[in-house]
């Protein structure tokens, strides 16, 4: 029986496991890093213990820190999520060597399982097919190329190397080491056979105490970017039911094998042929299992911890059923077209519709910090069939409003509404089929950008008038004698401008333009965030937020999404400041010369320091540019407006300092 | 409270046709604007843009605050005059960082923004406006000084200008120069005697005398930058406070300057909420006769430019030809005298009289709605007094305290101008809509009076009366009056603040209130209020 669960593990994980043990009437407590303090799972929890510092190694990875949380709470059990501490299992042992409960596997199946070696031999042992592969680069030719380097303690991509021929083999080692020995501080590689465009099919296990071993059926997890999963769904349209009692049979046995206990899933490729293959086994819960909780109506983490207090599992997760289809996709902080450059910074607003499952460590307000992952969140749909999943769930995604981040959730509508998506034409290489850049560019339907923009500019009018201070129902803009239109000037990103020019007649018509181009816009009210406006015949309803500075505007609507910087109507005045001669601003002495000739200054950079009237004066450079003079030394005494120094402006110079 | 009714048929033929002969007025009217707006014309716009400046309007649209409204003042100011419409100047009243502003800027396309004798009398009345209602002046400049051969139009009386920029700072009203271009000779006092002065580097010229007087003054040689750059002016002379690199940025310093004025107003502050006019103001086009012998109620007037239609009248039963009460506007209090059958007799008077000592009493402005063709003539009424009675009435006027606005809906004929508060009797602002006519007398009537006057001479004398010569002359007198009584004739004189469209009317005059706002409304008291 677990009273008080700790969750060793931050974000959305923690507040999905705290979720269901509060629904068990648990009580809950949280572990946090500093960057990690006002982060939501922390407030979710009913204790919160600090680990200083913001590195995993210094918090998150601190497995003496995490127990000793545990007992300064009185917590009894403690749940690692994935990632970090799940798979360590020195750390299951020291759990339990605390008297604490572990949920999750028992040691020795995560230490059986972590080497990715050991479990392949293992499995080989079992009767579960696996792929050609060898421990030492001298054995290259007996996996065959193409091959792949992994980290045999690695997961999630990392110290991995796809490598085609033998000459760049040395190389991709030698990098895959590097990069699990800093990921996992374990360095060991091995090569194995790779399969061009497999597709990447899991089967979800879960064993008890009471000898109980069942699959609770396969997901697909095919489409990734850089071996990271982006969507995930369950069941696999490749997979019919034959394949899946096969698959299940094999995924068991692998259980079995290692003397499972709790949650976990057995990772298999499968070929294009119907063949498939073990991969590894993750001795976790995956970040992909809301997919299998909506099918089979089962709540994993629910089990876990049944499982952890040795309990059987119960009937239902003995004889689990397939109900519909569920696809889950993760939304990234991340810039799609800049190659998935991940992004941090403040999540102004977060509101995702209510058609679909959200799972996430932020909400509105919060901070995506560069210390972890960068996903937003997970988003899954639940329905009768794969197509309609994916299309509440495209909706749902197009209609959120994620604004203050930009995110890949562009790209993921695109694929979920892709015909070869829609077709179940996923494996591993999709996203080298389809371009992200191309199918990741910003979403918007037709005459989108047009209503948007309008819908910004309209909404920023609207904001100005209710904000005066004299006049405020004055007429919009109004003249008597009408010249220039009122102009505004929206940046969507990557300085792609659009200008939007627009005059409320006598009887509140507009005229407006876009880039030039009239439209038809009539505007039937501005209502809080709200722009009720009929553009080019047709009436929506477009919510605009605007950011509290007033710099950044939001655009959501039928149409899609959109976020404009607003163009300043007067550039910012330090670009601006007036180069000047660098003369000395009154007699003195020189005390001293901080540059010499031929370097490279930035604008506002000390050169010189004059001594005059018992006081230090800097001449400073008023802009970049490149020293091509200097007159006077140290100690020279120097009347006004005698020339110090000369700085030959760069154009480039002076922009980058500005 | 007593909500004033519908009652325009707006099926009826007249209403039609007094519409499209308004309409008519209107479309010629913009027309004008169109040509002050062109400035000096194509040729010299395009001059200006391919150096890289901005129009007059075009500084000042990006001086206001976004979205906030810029009302222009005497736009047609030379209209058929010898001189460009518009005067080569523009000013006006807009919204700089929450601020009323008067704006005054040169339009350099025309004649290089040289000031002629209506360009003067422009600026004139915008320094005056800016002066009553304690307006921060924010001066656009770039102009050749005076226009040379009109010199002796300008030279004596224009030396006001800047004694009148002096007085407003000794009254605290910031004044702010953004200096684009020349400001030359008498021009250099223009910022010299400014609060604030912002130069455009390499642009602003300010010299009391160029080059080519300088070596005639004194032998000396010496280039534009050096006598009066702006770059000189920032470093050297210290007549510049801010340097500003381009235009952009000069009015980028306006507004930083006006930012910090922390100026509020004395005034009290409109009303919370408050409603619209009940009626559509649209209809006003409709109501309103082109021909003047036309009488038109001013409650129908007033019921599409009040608050909620709402007006509580004053004194309905007597004097009714001049329709007094209160009502708000744009949330504003505000008492209301306005012409309801032309002539005004001595009830009227004495009602109007009364009715300026109560506003007086509740610190309430007033608005003049002008529809008169004066005050009532012939033997009964001039022995009845109605001198006295006129004169209680512009004794009222003249001595009353509180802010007046004027608005000239049709005749202003006579007297009758002096006592709803004509041009000479200083009125806060005073518009104009475009059938509006305003003289001594009829055009009718005066070529009448001279003919009779005539007719007397001739008779007096012995000598026959030529009649052909009668008609002719009083054709000529007629047409001449009627040409030189029409809105566009007024306008171009700056006799008033500018012709505006009836429609417009109720966002001018909620404009003029907030801008008379910014002092204190303080009526006059001393004596109790005479029953008249």
């Amino acid at each position: 029986m677990i009273r008080t669960l700790l969750v060793a593990n931050r974000g959305e994980i923690a507040r999905r496991v705290f979720r269901t043990a509060r629904a068990m009437g648990i009580a809950t407590v949280a572990v946090f890093s500093d960057a990690d303090a006002d982060m939501p799972f922390v407030r979710d929890a009913d204790h919160a213990v600090r680990l200083p510092g913001n590195t995993p190694a210094e918090t998150y990875l601190d497995g003496a820190a995490v127990i000793a949380a545990a007992a300064a709470t009185g917590a009894d059990a403690i749940h690692p999520g994935y990632g970090f501490l799940s798979e360590n299992a020195a750390f299951a042992q020291a759990v339990a060597d605390a008297g604490l409960t572990w949920v999750g596997p028992p040691p020795a199946a995560i230490e059986s399982m972590g080497s990715k070696l050991e479990s392949k031999r293992m499995m080989r042992e079992a009767g579960v097919p696996t792929l050609p592969w060898a421990e030492s680069v001298a054995d290259a030719a007996e996996v065959g190329f193409p091959l792949l380097v992994k980290a045999s303690a690695g997961g999630g991509g990392r110290g991995m190397r796809i490598v085609r021929e033998a000459e760049s083999l040395a190389e991709a080692v030698e990098g895959a080491e590097r990069e699990a020995g800093s990921a996992f501080g374990d360095a060991t590689v091995f090569l194995e056979r790779y399969l061009d465009a497999p597709r990447h099919v899991e089967v979800q296990v879960f064993a008890d105490t009471h000898g109980n071993v069942v699959s609770l059926f396969e997901r697909e997890c095919s489409i990734q970017r850089r071996h990271q999963k982006i969507v995930e769904e369950a069941p696999s349209p490749a997979v019919d039911d034959a394949l899946r009692q096969e698959m299940g049979d094999a995924a068991v046995a692998a259980a079995k094998a290692v003397g499972y206990v709790g949650a976990g899933t057995v990772e298999f490729v499968l070929g294009p042929d119907g063949n498939y293959y073990f991969l590894e086994m993750n001795t976790r819960l995956q970040v992909e299992h809301p997919v299998t909780e909506l099918i089979t109506g089962l709540d994993l983490v629910r089990l876990q911890l049944v499982v952890a207090a040795g309990d059987p599992l119960p009937p239902e997760a003995l004889a689990p059923v397939i109900s519909g289809h569920a696809i889950e996709v993760r939304l990234y902080a991340e810039d799609v077209l800049n190659g998935f450059l991940p992004v941090t910074g403040r999540l102004s607003r977060f509101v995702v519709p209510d058609t679909v499952r959200v799972d996430s460590g932020v909400e509105s307000g919060s901070v995506v910090s560069p210390y972890y992952d960068a996903m937003v969140a997970k988003v899954v749909a639940h329905a009768p069939s794969r197509a309609e999943a994916a299309a509440v769930l495209a909706t749902a995604l197009r209609r959120s409003h994620i604004h203050g981040l930009t995110t890949n959730r562009d790209l993921l509508v695109q694929i979920l509404r892709e015909p070869e998506f829609l077709a179940g034409g996923t494996d591993t290489a999709y996203l080298d089929r389809h371009d992200p850049a191309e199918l990741g560019a910003p979403l918007l339907l037709a005459g989108g950008a047009t209503a948007h923009a309008v819908a910004a500019a309209l909404a920023l009018q609207a904001d100005r008038r209710d904000q005066a201070v004299v006049q405020q129902r004055i007429p919009s803009g109004w003249r008597n004698n009408p010249s220039t239109d009122q102009q505004l000037v929206l940046d969507a990103g990557n300085d792609d401008l659009r200008t939007v020019q627009y005059r409320f007649a006598r009887d509140g018509e507009l005229a407006v333009t876009v880039d030039g181009n009239p439209v038809d816009v009539v505007l039937h009210a501005v209502a809080g965030h709200v722009v009720d406006a009929t553009i080019n015949g047709v009436r929506r309803a477009l919510r605009v937020i605007i950011s509290a500075d007033g710099a950044t505007v939001y655009v959501d609507s039928p149409l899609g999404a959109s976020s404009y910087r607003v163009v300043p109507r007067f550039p910012d005045p330090t670009d601006a400041i007036a180069a000047g001669s660098l003369v000395a601003p009154m007699p003195g002495a020189v005390v001293r010369v901080l540059v010499e000739s031929g370097d490279s200054v930035a604008k506002g950079q000390p050169l010189v320091v004059l001594e005059a009237m018992k006081m230090e004066h800097t001449v400073a450079s008023p802009t970049g540019g490149t020293v091509s003079d200097v007159r006077v030394t140290a100690g020279q005494q120097v009347d006004a407006g005698a020339v110090l120094v000369v700085v030959d402006e760069s154009e480039t110079a002076g922009n980058q300092a500005g | 409270m007593p909500v004033l009714p519908d009652r325009v048929d707006r099926d009826a033929p007249e209403f039609a046709a007094r519409r499209e002969s308004l309409l008519e007025l209107l479309e010629e009217h913009s027309r004008q604007l169109a040509l002050a707006n062109l400035g000096g014309g194509e040729k010299y716009v395009e001059r200006h843009r391919k150096r890289g400046k901005l129009l007059a309007r075009e500084r000042i649209e990006l001086l206001v605050d976004r979205d906030s409204a810029f009302l222009e003042l005497s736009p047609l100011a030379a209209w058929g005059t010898s001189y460009t419409v518009g005067a080569s100047v523009v000013t006006g009243i807009g919204v700089v960082e929450g601020t009323e502003v008067m704006v005054v800027a040169h339009d350099p396309t025309v004649r290089g923004g040289a000031v002629n004798p209506y360009g003067a009398k422009k600026q004139g009345r915008a320094s005056q406006i800016a002066k009553e209602n304690r307006l921060p002046v924010i001066n656009l400049v770039e102009s050749g000084g005076a226009d040379l051969p009109t010199q002796s139009e300008i030279f004596i009386p224009g030396g006001a200008g800047f004694r009148d920029l002096t007085q407003k700072s000794a009254a605290a009203i910031p004044t702010i120069s953004l200096v684009f271009g020349n400001s030359t000779a008498g021009g250099a006092y223009v910022p010299g005697m400014s609060d604030y002065v912002v130069m455009v580097e390499g642009r602003a010229k300010v010299f009391l005398g160029g080059p080519p007087l300088v070596k005639m003054a004194t032998g000396e040689v010496a280039d534009d930058e050096e006598l009066g750059g702006a770059e000189m002016h920032a470093r050297v002379s210290g007549l510049a406070d801010y340097l500003a690199v381009d235009e952009v940025d000069a009015i980028r310093l306006g507004r930083q300057i006006i930012r910090r004025l922390n100026r509020g107003k004395l005034g009290p502050a409109p009303a919370a909420s408050y409603s619209e006019p009940l009626y559509d103001a649209a209809d006003l086009v409709g109501i309103v006769p082109t021909d003047l012998r036309e009488p038109f109620d001013p409650h129908d007037v007033l019921a599409r430019i009040l608050d909620g239609s709402e007006f509580d009248e004053f004194k309905p039963l007597y004097g009714s030809s001049l329709v007094t009460g209160f009502g708000q506007l744009h949330g504003y209090p505000i008492g209301v005298l306005a012409n309801a059958r032309g002539v005004l007799f001595a009830e009227e008077s004495e009602k109007a009289a009364q009715f300026i000592q109560l506003a007086n009493q509740t610190d309430t402005p007033l608005l003049f709605l002008q529809n008169t063709t004066g005050y009532m003539v012939g033997k009964e009424y001039e022995q009845k007094g109605i001198i006295k009675a006129g004169a209680l009435m512009i004794n009222a006027v003249s001595n009353s305290d509180v802010p007046h606005l004027t608005l000239n809906m049709g005749a202003s004929y006579g007297a009758g101008n002096y006592g709803m508060c004509g041009r000479a009797y200083d009125p806060r602002f005073l518009f104009t809509w475009p059938n509006a006519k305003s003289a001594v007398m009829g055009p009718a009537q005066l070529a009448g009076v001279l003919s009779i006057v005539a007719r007397a001479s001739a008779e007096a004398k012995g000598q026959p009366y030529d009649e052909a010569a009668d008609a002719a002359m009083r054709e000529m007198v007629e047409n001449q009056i009627e040409a030189e009584s029409k809105a566009l004739f007024l306008t171009a004189r700056v006799y008033d603040d500018g012709i505006i469209d009836p429609r417009d009317t109720r966002t001018v005059l909620g404009l003029a209130l907030s801008v008379i706002h910014n002092t204190p409304i303080q009526g006059r008291r001393g004596f109790g209020v005479f029953r008249m």
